[in-house]
């Protein structure tokens, strides 16, 4: 193989529009870390002066992933999910706590945030698993491994007081629907979530009749009808359902969570009420939307936004990005980042069905199910359309942790589709 | 099918996001420039309004600074509270509660702390201040009257309301706006452009610099001094005349429709409305509902004319052609019409032409003079479109258009208007033969009455009143230097001004006289009624008088009208006298005329009405009588404010 080849067979594409994220990423941290007129590029007190430097690390990591033989980390998935557990674990001992998470390993001055490497870590395990010629996904033993594979990490993250990265993992559903999840789990996730909201919104009593309604007229019409008992048990799984989540979120829940539920089922009624929890709870949100709108369909334009510039949203560099792109960008911008972000992952999507190997597929399908989440989460919150939930906007978000852990989990994928025409 | 779940599921939340982001930034978005962006502190240089100088170059209107104290909470450091409250002059339980109401209302937004300093407490404390962290002075100007009169036409400044921030976007919470007088009409002008200054806040509302380097900010343009056409001494000697009386008088220059004076009475002190005690005086004189001091009565004073009005009948009957100048009747001291009608005439009795007529105020001279003009022509309807088509001419039965906010149209009817009222029966002249003598359905303000005089005087035109004079490089409205005709041939004039002129001579008003004037005038009287617990009671008439001088080329023409000062000879034949000696001699020869204004006062008759019990009016009324006002002896230098009225 000549040696011009192996830079011909990574997907472009994909790194043309990983390039135009981190680049615009970075313009905006810019926009929303800056200070007074004057920016000093290489000012590494500063989060945009940081960021250039993990972005310029960030290519010589990038070098090295795609110099590791594929082969490398189909083999070596275990182990890597291995480290990835022990140094969740080890956060335990010498964790150091920021703004209530235990989150991050302190050296030196820098700080490092294991989790987001658990991702790739995890991904590759799952990857490794159903690819396994043993591993039957129909089978219930190995539903409850995969789970254990996932939950594990994921159990850890939560520990450490991290709920929104907790989430993530529940990402992993759509990889292993993708595999052949019996359908009975999409349904229960969707009657779930479906009863959840029905009983926080309208109260146990509406809920449970609309249920009986509808399973005992579902019963009734179909014509080969099962025994009594199955409806039965559904309605009790249901009345236990509504009641349990009443519970939860009246007495498991912390205020703080409640009232985000609370304002996104629009659960209060008294506009008086709503417009101060907006301002207190929500503060964030509320500065965030309004920083958004005011962007208006042009935008104020690069280091123009005086909401940005006045530091209104707090966390902007971070978490609210997305709102300095609303403000500085304005639609035109902001829509731009939405569709290039729809592009990456279908285009992730699209290389994984092409995979020919099992372990490439249902890593590409994690990484598109991962990345996807995070762009679910972090534009919906900062745009008001889901409770507020702590987590970053991939190759956006300020943080060297986050945008090295974004890069190794998409970088591994390229050099394995890069790979694809060596499996056989 | 199941590799097609993720997918859609992202292609939806694709459009879904480019559906929220549309709502947000296009549907829900509301044009922010920088002046309603609340991340951009606009601070505003105010410049100075301009000033007010009358006719004669005397400065009416000025600036005074104000200073406040000013406090941010939360920059306020531990101070020795003892020495601070002893320089504002205020007790340590008052800077304790003033400072806990500032930190309520916000830690970090300056909050008034002291009002209005003097300017010698201010020169002590600036000395100090910067003692005092968190503390600091700010300047403001208020208007800083050189006079005691002419509240009416100056007006005030105040606080802008929420309503006309909405109007006008210039303005902004807390910004100052005339109200009244021209102080409203000029504002534009006065005011000047406030200068601006944006700058960047952080979301803790501090200020970080300047937004952009200030590139956006802009100086503040002064305010245009104004010149008005008021005679300060005119309009002095005018208020004190109306002292004890109710009503107004307008003086204008006929040549050019200049308002000279336009007194209001009763008036107020324009130095009540400034500085710390304005809101308390305002409140008081807007809740006084009896004298109505904030009432421009020369220009909002609705009444029935009387009978200066019959010289616009004798005017149109000469004009229609109906009567010539040596028509003649014979007066019984009643006119009779109609099967029973009749109308007084107090006039002696006699033969009387239209000079007659005028000079002794004959009403069947007129009545007959108005009855032959409606019954020119068959339609009496057509005929009082006519007749009315002349009246409004002189300006009557309309808004003037004067420069002054505010103005009542009064009411001239034509045919429509009693077509209206006697929609099944056929009226005539007979039937509104009132307006004759000027009652019934005729309806002036007293500068109606004055910018009529000023036409007659003019002998067929009129320019509109106004009050400014000069605007700083800039031209006056050419609305107000633009000649009215009215519809009346010149050559009618003469005959009427002559009747005007022996009306002094050997009329209503001989007794009027001042030596080396001719004027011509007219007087009026106006029976007038009011509702006392639900029943029409009459009062004494209102005094009304018109007049110009000199006869020929004149120099100035008003009108008087003092409420229930029962004959126009009494009360306001002799202040129009008056009035025009200190106009054309700047000196009082009839002293005594001005000493029997001066000791007689009409307050005894406005608090009858209130009274409760019954009274008597008119002829059966007694005179009150009052000391001299000790002031009159040195009437030129101005009446001295008592000085705890104003802040200065």
């Amino acid at each position: 193989m000549r040696q011009t080849d192996r830079y011909f067979k990574f997907d472009w594409i994909t790194i043309l529009l990983f390039l135009l994220l981190v680049g615009f990423g970075w313009m905006n941290i810019l926009s929303a870390s800056h200070i007074g007129e004057t920016i000093d590029y290489f000012d590494f007190s500063q989060p945009y002066g940081k960021q250039l430097v993990f972005i310029l690390l960030t290519f010589l990591l990038i070098i090295v992933l795609l110099s590791i033989e594929a082969k490398f980390y189909e083999r070596f998935s275990s182990i890597i999910y291995l480290i990835g557990i022990l140094s969740l674990v080890g956060l335990f001992l010498f964790g150091k706590n920021v703004n209530g998470a235990t989150s991050w390993y302190g050296i030196g001055g820098m700080t490092i945030q294991p989790s987001e490497f658990a991702k790739a870590a995890t991904a590759l395990a799952v990857a490794k698993y159903i690819s396994d010629m043993n591993t039957d996904i129909k089978s219930f033993k190995d539903q409850i491994r995969l789970f254990i594979i996932i939950a594990l990490p994921a159990i850890l993250v939560l520990l450490q007081n991290d709920a929104g990265s907790t989430l993530v993992y529940g990402s992993f559903f759509f990889v292993l629907y993708r595999e052949g999840l019996p359908k009975i789990y999409l349904w229960i996730i969707v009657i779930l979530g479906l009863i959840s909201v029905a009983a926080l919104k309208f109260g146990p009593l509406i809920t449970i009749a609309a249920t009986s309604i509808i399973v005992f007229g579902f019963h009734l019409l179909r014509k080969k009808k099962p025994s009594i008992i199955q409806p039965i048990a559904m309605l009790i799984a249901a009345i236990i359902l509504t009641f349990g989540v009443n519970f939860f979120y009246q007495n498991i829940l912390q205020p703080h969570q409640q009232d985000r539920i609370s304002l996104w089922l629009r659960l209060e009624k008294d506009p008086v009420k709503i417009e101060q929890m907006r301002r207190d709870i929500l503060y964030n949100l509320y500065e965030s939307e309004k920083a958004i709108s005011s962007g208006g369909f042009n935008g104020k334009g690069f280091l123009e936004g005086t909401r940005t510039t006045g530091k209104f949203v707090p966390e902007q560099h971070t978490d609210y990005i997305f709102s300095t792109v609303g403000e500085e960008w304005g639609f035109l911008g902001s829509a731009l980042v939405v569709i290039v972000f729809v592009l990456l992952l279908l285009r992730i999507l699209r290389l994984a069905e092409l995979q020919k190997s099992q372990f490439s597929r249902v890593y590409g399908y994690g990484v598109a199910s991962i990345f996807f989440f995070h762009f679910l989460i972090n534009i919906g919150m900062v745009m008001g359309l889901i409770p507020t939930i702590g987590i970053p906007l991939p190759f956006f978000s300020y943080g060297g942790s986050g945008l090295w852990g974004f890069t190794i989990l998409l970088f591994i994928f390229i050099k394995l589709d890069s790979n694809k025409i060596n499996e056989w | 099918m199941r590799q097609f779940l993720l997918f859609i599921i992202i292609i939806l939340v694709g459009f879904t996001f480019l559906g929220r982001l549309f709502y947000l930034q296009v549907y829900t978005f509301n044009t922010q420039n920088l002046y309603e962006d609340n991340a951009i502190r606009k601070v505003y240089d105010y410049p100075k309004r301009g000033f007010v100088y009358d006719r004669n170059g005397k400065l009416l209107v000025g600036n005074q600074p104000s200073y406040d104290v000013m406090v941010i909470p939360r920059e306020v450091k531990p101070l020795d509270t003892t020495e601070f409250c002893a320089l504002l002059k205020i007790t340590k339980e008052q800077f304790i509660k003033t400072y806990n109401k500032a930190y309520n209302y916000s830690p970090r937004l300056p909050y008034v702390f002291i009002p209005h300093l003097s300017k010698e407490d201010y020169a002590v404390l600036q000395e100090k201040m910067r003692k005092y962290e968190g503390f600091y002075i700010q300047k403001r100007l208020l208007r800083d009257y050189q006079t005691t009169v002419g509240a009416n036409v100056l007006g005030f400044i105040a606080e802008v309301t929420p309503t006309q921030i909405e109007k006008s976007p210039y303005y902004k919470m807390g910004d100052l706006i005339g109200k009244q007088g021209v102080e409203l009409s000029y504002e534009e002008e006065l005011r000047g452009i406030k200068g601006i200054k944006f700058i960047q806040k952080d979301r803790f509302n501090r200020d970080i610099g300047p937004y952009k380097e200030g590139k956006f900010d802009t100086l503040p343009k002064q305010g245009k001094d104004i010149t008005i056409t008021i005679d300060t001494k005119l309009q002095e000697y005018g208020e004190l005349l109306m002292q004890n009386k109710r009503g107004g008088i307008v003086a204008i220059e006929p040549n050019s429709g200049e308002i000279l004076a336009l007194v209001s009475a009763p008036s107020y002190n324009p130095n009540l409305l400034v500085g710390r005690k304005r809101s308390r005086n305002y409140t008081k004189l807007y809740n006084d509902s009896i004298n109505l001091p904030l009432i421009d009565k020369s220009l909002l004073r609705v009444h029935e004319p009387g009978s200066p009005f019959k010289s616009l009948v004798a005017l149109t009957a000469l004009q229609e052609g109906v009567i010539n100048t040596e028509t003649s009747i014979s007066c019984s001291g009643v006119y009779r019409y109609g099967r029973r009608g009749t109308m007084g005439c107090h006039c002696g009795g006699g033969r009387r032409s239209l000079n007659l007529g005028i000079a002794k105020s004959c009403n069947s001279y007129f009545a007959n003079a108005f009855r032959k003009t409606i019954d020119k022509y068959d339609n009496a309807s057509h005929s009082m479109d006519i007749w009315s088509g002349h009246i409004k001419s002189f300006g009557l039965g309309q808004y003037l258009g004067t420069d002054l906010p505010i103005g009542k149209k009064g009411n001239i009817p034509d045919g429509a208007y009693y077509d209206k009222w006697y929609p099944d029966f056929n009226w005539g002249a007979t039937t509104i033969i009132s307006n004759a003598i000027g009652q019934g359905e005729v309806q002036v303000t007293p500068i109606h009455l004055a910018n009529m005089t000023a036409a007659i005087a003019n002998r067929g035109y009129y320019y509109t009143p106004h009050i400014i004079k000069d605007i700083e490089s800039q031209e006056i409205d050419n609305n107000f230097t633009t000649k009215h005709q009215t519809s009346i041939d010149e050559r009618h004039f003469e005959p009427v001004v002559q009747g005007l002129f022996d009306v002094y001579n050997k009329g209503t008003a001989h007794f009027l006289q001042v030596p080396g004037i001719e004027i011509c005038g007219k007087t009026g009287t106006a029976e007038n009624f009011t509702i006392i617990d639900g029943t029409r009671t009459q009062l004494t008439d209102h005094s009304i008088f018109i007049a110009f001088a000199p006869k020929d080329n004149p120099k100035i023409a008003l009108a008087v009208f003092v409420e229930n000062g029962y004959f126009g000879a009494r009360f306001a034949g002799r202040i129009a006298s008056l009035m025009i000696e200190k106009y054309l001699k700047d000196e009082i020869t009839r002293k005594d005329l001005e000493h029997w204004i001066l000791t007689h006062s009409l307050e005894n008759e406005y608090a009858k009405p209130y009274s409760g019990g019954p009274f008597k009016i008119n002829a059966q009324s007694q005179y009150q009588v009052i000391d001299l006002p000790k002031e009159t002896e040195t009437l030129n230098q101005s009446i001295v404010i008592p000085a705890n009225e104003t802040n200065r």
